[in-house]
């Protein structure tokens, strides 16, 4: 029997006794709407913590320090042979360039001390009385300009960090570039220098900082190289005041974690080259600031950032290789992925269940139908039907019942998501301490193995009642009343 | 429906043929070492009082069932030997089946009924239609094309039931009592039908336990008793 032919008669058949098979056809459309509804919600989760995990910054990146200073458990001082190697920019380069890492900078972290500037140049107005600029309305008050001074720790960020939770909802602008002279505040720290904080934005600030820079003099070098009884090759450094403006872009509410590439709790970021070209002291260096130090040129830190959380296993391995320390959060990436792994096996296995009902279901419905028309059956086979088309007459009913029970499903699953995530957001918003996310999301490839599981499952479920039919016999079936 | 097969009827050859049914611990032979011969055109009335085995015997030629033993070979092909996929083969081209019951499917129109055998056959959609219709209007029947079975009287749903047996132009008809839910009117008509695909050169093997029509109609009796061939005996197979 050819296709058409089997599909007209099949859905014939289905119509004949219409509500049992409408009844059997809503049973798979509730097992694939909970099929659907509970892998969307694992599926949903998964995508919000994931995306929350990654925009945490925590799980994503590699903490890479010179095996130099680091120290083992207990204090004790690991043992290396040889002098650790530099972590200098070549050495940045390198790790850049290996598969995975989106990029490498480095970690500058600073003490420094704000003050609003005298003059805000961006104001026209006050630009003509620069001089007076203290007295001026247009500027915050004076006396608080006095007063606003505060040390804090500045933070170098790369561009890439715009993508961190702690800028989501950050008023102003993120960095205009990677070396721009602009700087976004901490709302807490702002406060010092604002009631207002957002009304800095646009405003220009002074940053006061240590700068320690390499002495050029190689008079200077060798005197105070002599000075301390070193070897000629040692670098000496100036520890200087120094001060620089930069443009507040912006204000963030939150503080971001201490994860690591939220580079700890500052209370203002920088663009990250423009930290690197200010020669700040930083806080890692304070304590060597008049230590013997032949790794001069070196970075305190490098965060090396890959592109998917699974590659930081082989790209911290590769890193420990070339004799750095490194850290990671990796096991936490792990365990975490296990549990979703596990989860989404628990609520694909609850979601199936249903489905299995209903694939009992079906053959109920077909061992019926083959009780009712046994003698149909047998009169098929006596006009010239054969046992095959007999059995792929019940296939295809039992196909028939799977995708439309598949799609009804599909549908049916779709919309309790569509009402869940609804009230969902309702109900975050309300809390207001979330911003709203939906926690059900049904991908194509769900929608499409869905159906395509329905119609699986209803073929099994056809199996035994379609053997079954092609197996009667035409003479004892047309004996049948 | 005069085709290349209607003027070449089969021919039958049934050689020590058997069909013994197991009931729990006991055999019933229904058809029991039967031996017999119809030749290409032959009408043939097949005799016997009822449980005398000719419907088992019937089955056996219409491919529905297979032989304990023996061989029966219709236009030359035994059908002991053939797969069941070659007996459903056999049975949409070469036999047509008349019941007494008429076996109509009861949900499909009397236009679907005739059709069915040519979806099986895998016909062509487009020719399906002209053939059913024609052989429906050969049978006196072009009138009810869209009633159901249970809308006609049993003279029409036995005329749809030839026009059925017929649409795919066998060679070999079988009719298995095909007036004995009829009255004798209707019986009469059926049989005329009978008759004239019979003269089209159509083999027609039909039983019967009324000997009168198997006398007006058929060329040859074979008498069935308890499974066996029985000599011609009017006393025996008069009803």
């Amino acid at each position: 029997m050819k296709a058409g032919d089997l599909v007209e008669l099949a859905g014939r058949n289905l119509r004949e006794s219409v509500l049992r098979n409408s009844l059997t056809t809503v049973g798979i459309s509730v097992g694939v709407a909970s099929l659907v509804a509970m892998l969307s919600l694992g599926i949903g989760l998964q995508h919000l913590a994931a995306s929350r995990l990654a925009k945490s910054g925590l799980f994503d990146s590699i903490y890479v320090t010179s095996g130099r200073r680091m120290e083992g458990p207990r204090g004790r001082r690991e043992n290396r042979k040889g002098p650790p190697p530099p972590l200098d920019e070549p050495v940045r380069k390198k790790m850049a360039d290996f598969t995975g890492v989106a990029e490498v900078y480095p970690d500058v972290r600073f003490p420094a001390e704000l003050r609003l500037s005298s003059a805000a140049p961006q104001s026209s107005a006050s630009a003509e009385n620069a001089s007076t600029a203290s007295t001026s309305p247009d500027t915050l008050s004076a006396g608080q300009s006095a007063n606003g001074r505060e040390y804090q720790l500045i933070s170098g960020l790369p561009m890439s960090a715009r993508q961190l939770e702690t800028f989501d909802n950050m008023k102003g602008k993120y960095f205009s570039a990677s070396d721009a002279p602009e700087v976004i505040l901490q709302t807490d720290e702002a406060k010092n220098l604002s009631d207002k904080p957002e009304d800095l934005i646009g405003k220009e600030i002074v940053l006061r900082y240590a700068s320690r820079h390499l002495l050029k003099d190689p008079g200077a070098t060798s005197s105070a190289a002599s000075e301390f009884g070193a070897a000629s090759e040692l670098s000496v450094y100036a520890v200087t005041p120094n001060e620089s403006k930069l443009k507040v872009v912006g204000v963030v509410e939150t503080k971001a974690d201490a994860g690591i590439r939220g580079a700890g709790s500052a209370g203002a970021y920088v663009p990250v080259d423009l930290a690197l070209k200010l020669e700040p002291m930083q806080m890692t260096q304070v304590r060597l600031a008049g230590d013997r130090d032949p790794l001069a040129n070196s970075y305190g830190a490098l965060i090396v950032r890959v592109n998917r959380s699974s590659q930081v296993e082989a790209v911290e391995d590769k890193i420990k290789q070339l004799g750095y320390n490194t850290f990671s959060l990796l096991d936490a990436t792990r365990s975490l992925r296990k549990f979703f792994a596990i989860l989404d096996l628990f609520l694909g296995i609850f979601g199936s269940l249903a489905l299995a009902v209903a694939s009992l279901g079906i053959i109920n419905t077909l061992v019926m139908s083959i009780l009712e028309r046994r003698r149909e059956i047998g009169i098929m086979k006596a006009i010239g039907a054969s046992d095959g088309d007999v059995q792929k007459l019940f296939f295809a009913e039992a196909g028939a019942m799977g995708v439309l029970g598949g799609s009804l499903g599909v549908l049916l699953g779709w919309a309790i998501g569509r009402v869940i995530n609804l009230g969902t957001r309702v109900y975050m918003e309300r809390q207001q301490q979330f911003t709203p996310d939906d926690v059900w999301l049904v991908p194509l490839w769900l929608v499409l193995g869905a159906v395509g599981f329905s119609i699986v499952v209803s073929l099994l479920a056809g199996l035994y009642p379609a053997a079954r039919a092609a197996r009667l016999d035409p003479v004892q079936a047309l004996r049948y009343d | 429906m005069p085709t290349e097969n209607s003027n070449h009827g089969a021919d039958v050859k049934a050689q020590s043929l058997s069909r013994i049914y197991r009931m729990g611990d006991s055999l019933i032979p229904a058809v029991d070492n039967v031996s017999f011969s119809i030749e290409s055109g032959e009408f043939v009335a097949l005799l016997g009082t009822s449980g005398s085995g000719k419907s088992s015997l019937l089955n056996l030629i219409a491919g529905l069932d297979t032989p304990t033993s023996g061989s029966v070979a219709v236009a030359g092909r035994d059908l002991a030997r053939m797969s069941r996929e070659e007996l459903a083969r056999y049975r949409r081209s070469t036999v047509g089946m008349v019941f007494q019951a008429f076996n109509l499917v009861p949900a499909m129109t009397v236009l679907e009924n005739v059709e069915l055998p040519m979806r099986f056959a895998e016909v062509p959609r487009q020719h399906r239609m002209d053939r059913a219709r024609g052989s429906l209007a050969r049978v006196g029947l072009g009138h009810r094309l869209n009633h159901r079975p249970s809308e006609l009287s049993g003279g029409e749903q036995q005329r749809a039931s030839l026009a059925r047996a017929l649409v795919n132009s066998p060679s070999l008809l079988l009719a298995d009592e095909p007036t004995g839910n009829l009255d004798s009117r209707t019986g009469a008509e059926i049989m005329g039908l009978i008759h004239s695909v019979h003269q089209e050169g159509t083999t027609v093997l039909m039983v019967t336990h009324e000997r009168p029509l198997a006398e007006r109609y058929a060329s040859r009796f074979i008498f069935l008793r308890d499974g066996k061939l029985a000599p011609s005996d009017p006393a025996e197979v008069s009803a």
